[in-house]
C-alpha cells in the first residue's frame, strides 16, 4: 500500500516546488495508504457479509443462489428479538451515558488546565484495560460473597445478594465501559460555548436553567449529537457486558452473530443479522456525519 | 452568580466520585489476585502469591504476552506510516475531496467491533487468508489506523506550513523536508498516536478474538479463562496487564512532556 509513495516520491524529490505529482494532488497521495486499508479492511468485508446474507442457509461460498430465507428465518425463528434487546440497551444506555457524561464534561471543560489534563489521562486510561478485564472486575465486585456484598456484611451485617445476572447490570457495565467516548465529543462540544457569552446572559439576569437551555445546550448541541450515536452504535454490538454481568439473562444480537458463526456454522444467518446492525448503525453515523464538520472540531488550537 | 461556589464544589465531588467508580474494577481484580482460596469470597481470609507463581511459570501467559506484544508494536508502526500521511492529508494539504475523506476516516470507530470482527473473519475466509496473529494486525489496524490518524492530525493543523515552503525555497529537497521539518514538528502528534496505539492494541479484544486463530492474546487468553472456568490467575494476568497498560501510559506521558519542552 504504501509502496506507491514510497517509488513515486524520490523521483520528483530534485523538483523545486513539486506540490503536485502529474496532475494528482498530493494530498491525494498522503490520503491513499489509510483509504486502501479501509477498503480492503472495512468495505470488503462488508460487501462480503452483504453477499453472504442473501446465500441458501449454511453455505459457506458468497457465490450461490441469492435468497433472502436468512431474513425470513429471522423473523420466523424469533431472531429479532435478540436485536430487539440491543436496541433496547443501547438506547437506554445511550440516555442514561449523555445524564452522566454532561456535569463531567462540564467539570472538565471548567478545570484550569493542567487539572483538566490530569482527568483526561485518568478516564481515559482504563480504556487501555480489556474490557473484559473490567467486567471481570465489576463480577468480583458485585456478586455474591463479593467486595460490596461481602464488605457490607462484615461492617453492618447487610447483605446485598447478587447484584448480577440481570438487565440494569448489562446496562451499568455498557455505561461503565463507553463513557469515555461519550465524554470526548461532548467536551469539543462545549468548547463552542464562549465563556464570555455565558458571562453576558449572566449579566442580563439569565437564570442558570435559561442559560443551560438557551446557550449551553444549542452551542454544545453537535457535540453531544456525536457522542450520542457513537455511543448508541458501538453499545448496539455490546457483547462481552451481556456475557459477564448479564451472565446468559438475555442474548444480544452480537452474541446471536457471534453462534450463528461459531457453534451454528450458519454464515448466511449471521451475515443477514449483522447487515441489519450494520444498516442501523450505518444510518446513525450518516446523521452523525451531516452535522459533522470535523475541521472545526479538531483544527482550533489553544 | 452566586451559586457557582456551590456548584463547583458538586461538580467536584461528582467527578472524584466518577473517577472512583472507573478504578473500582481494577482494584478489586488486584484484591481478588491475592486471595488464597480458588473462588473469591470477600473479606479475604489469606492472602496467597500462588497465582501469580503460576502465571510466571505458565507457558500459555508467557507465549499470550509475546503474542499481544508482538501484535501491539506491528500495529503501532503501521498505524504510525498511515497516520503521517493520513494526518497530512487530513489537515496540511487542500484537495477536493478531503472534506468527504475527513468523514470516512472515522466510519470504522464508529462501528460495532464485534462485527467488524466476524465481517473481517468472514472476508479473510473467502480470499484464503489463515487467521492468525498477522490478521489480527490487520483486522487492529482498520480500527487503530484512523484514530491515530486523527491525533497526528490535531498536530498537523497546529504548525506553520509556511516553514516548508521556506525551506524548499531555500533548496531543500522534498524529502529533506520532510525529514528535518514535517517529520520533527509532528512529533509529538506522532508520539501520542504510537502510545496510543500500543495501549489499544494491547487491551483489545472483539478484533482479536474474531481474527486470531490458533493464537491468543491476553484479552482472549483471559475470556477462555473467563468462559471455561474461574481460577485465581483470572485476575492475576488481569492485574499485571493493568499494570503493564499503566506503566506503559506513564512513561509515555513523561516522554512526552519531555518532547514538548524541547520543542
Amino acid at each position: 500500500m504504501t509502496d506507491v509513495t514510497k517509488s513515486d516520491l524520490p523521483a520528483v524529490s530534485s523538483a523545486p516546488r513539486p506540490l503536485r505529482i502529474g496532475a494528482i494532488p498530493t494530498g491525494v497521495w498522503y490520503a491513499m495508504p489509510i483509504l486502501a486499508l479501509l477498503v480492503f479492511g472495512f468495505l470488503a468485508p462488508m460487501v462480503m457479509v452483504a453477499l453472504y446474507s442473501f446465500m441458501p442457509r449454511g453455505s459457506f461460498s458468497p457465490w450461490g443462489t441469492p435468497t433472502l430465507e436468512n431474513y425470513v428465518d429471522i423473523v420466523e425463528q424469533n431472531f429479532y428479538i435478540s436485536f430487539g434487546w440491543s436496541l433496547w440497551l443501547a438506547l437506554l444506555s445511550t440516555a442514561l451515558l449523555l445524564v452522566v457524561a454532561y456535569p463531567l464534561a462540564v467539570a472538565i471543560k471548567r478545570a484550569a488546565p493542567k487539572r483538566a489534563v490530569i482527568l483526561t489521562v485518568l478516564i481515559v486510561a482504563p480504556l487501555f484495560v480489556a474490557e473484559n478485564i473490567r467486567l471481570q472486575g465489576w463480577v468480583l465486585f458485585l456478586d455474591k460473597a463479593g467486595v460490596l456484598d461481602g464488605g457490607l456484611k462484615a461492617m453492618f451485617g447487610v447483605e446485598t445478594g447478587s447484584l448480577v445476572t440481570n438487565v440494569p447490570a448489562i446496562v451499568f457495565g455498557i455505561v461503565y465501559v463507553y463513557l469515555p467516548f461519550m465524554l470526548f465529543p461532548m467536551i469539543l462540544g462545549l468548547a463552542n460555548v464562549p465563556p464570555d457569552v455565558r458571562e453576558a446572559a449572566a449579566d442580563m439576569g439569565a437564570t442558570r436553567w435559561r442559560m443551560f437551555r438557551d446557550i449551553e445546550l444549542p452551542l454544545a448541541a453537535p457535540g453531544i449529537l456525536i457522542g450520542g450515536l457513537l455511543c448508541f452504535v458501538i453499545s448496539l454490538g455490546a457483547f462481552s457486558e451481556a456475557k459477564f454481568l448479564g451472565k446468559g439473562v438475555i442474548v444480544t444480537v452480537a452474541q446471536d452473530i457471534e453462534s450463528a458463526f461459531t457453534f451454528g456454522q450458519n454464515w448466511p444467518r449471521g451475515s443477514a443479522l449483522s447487515v441489519l446492525v450494520i444498516l442501523l448503525a450505518g444510518s446513525a453515523v450518516f446523521i452523525a456525519m451531516r452535522r459533522m464538520d470535523l475541521e472545526k472540531m479538531l483544527g482550533r488550537r489553544g | 452568580m452566586r451559586d457557582s461556589a456551590i456548584i463547583r464544589r458538586l461538580l467536584g465531588v461528582y467527578v472524584t466520585l466518577v473517577v472512583i467508580v472507573l478504578y473500582i474494577p481494577m482494584v478489586v481484580v488486584g484484591l481478588a489476585s491475592i486471595s488464597r482460596s480458588r473462588f473469591f469470597v470477600f473479606p479475604i481470609r489469606k492472602t496467597s502469591t500462588k497465582w501469580y507463581e503460576d502465571t510466571f511459570d505458565s507457558l500459555q501467559v508467557q507465549e499470550a504476552v509475546w503474542t499481544s506484544v508482538t501484535i501491539a508494536v506491528f500495529v503501532a508502526i503501521l498505524a504510525v506510516v498511515l497516520a503521517v500521511f493520513g494526518a497530512l492529508a487530513y489537515a496540511r494539504y487542500d484537495w477536493k475531496g478531503r472534506k468527504l475523506y475527513q468523514k470516512i476516516l472515522l466510519v470504522p470507530v464508529f462501528f460495532p467491533q464485534a462485527v467488524l470482527g466476524l465481517a473481517l473473519q468472514l472476508w479473510f475466509n473467502s480470499v484464503g487468508i489463515q487467521m492468525s496473529w498477522p490478521a489480527t494486525v490487520f483486522a487492529q489496524l482498520v480500527w487503530i489506523a484512523p484514530i491515530v490518524t486523527l491525533i497526528v492530525a490535531i498536530q498537523a493543523y497546529g504548525y506553520d506550513a509556511s516553514v516548508e515552503e521556506a525551506a524548499r525555497d531555500l533548496g531543500a529537497t522534498r524529502w529533506m523536508v520532510f525529514r528535518d521539518i514535517t517529520f520533527p514538528l509532528l512529533g509529538p502528534g506522532i508520539f501520542s498516536g504510537f502510545l496510543f496505539a500500543v495501549l489499544l492494541s494491547w487491551g483489545n479484544f472483539p478484533l482479536a478474538y474474531f481474527t486470531s486463530g490458533a493464537d491468543v492474546t491476553i484479552p482472549e487468553w483471559l475470556y477462555g479463562k473467563m468462559i471455561g472456568g474461574y481460577t485465581p490467575m483470572v485476575p492475576a494476568v488481569g492485574f499485571l496487564s493493568v499494570l503493564a497498560g499503566g506503566l506503559a501510559l506513564i512513561v509515555g506521558l513523561t516522554v512526552r512532556s519531555r518532547i514538548a519542552r524541547v520543542q
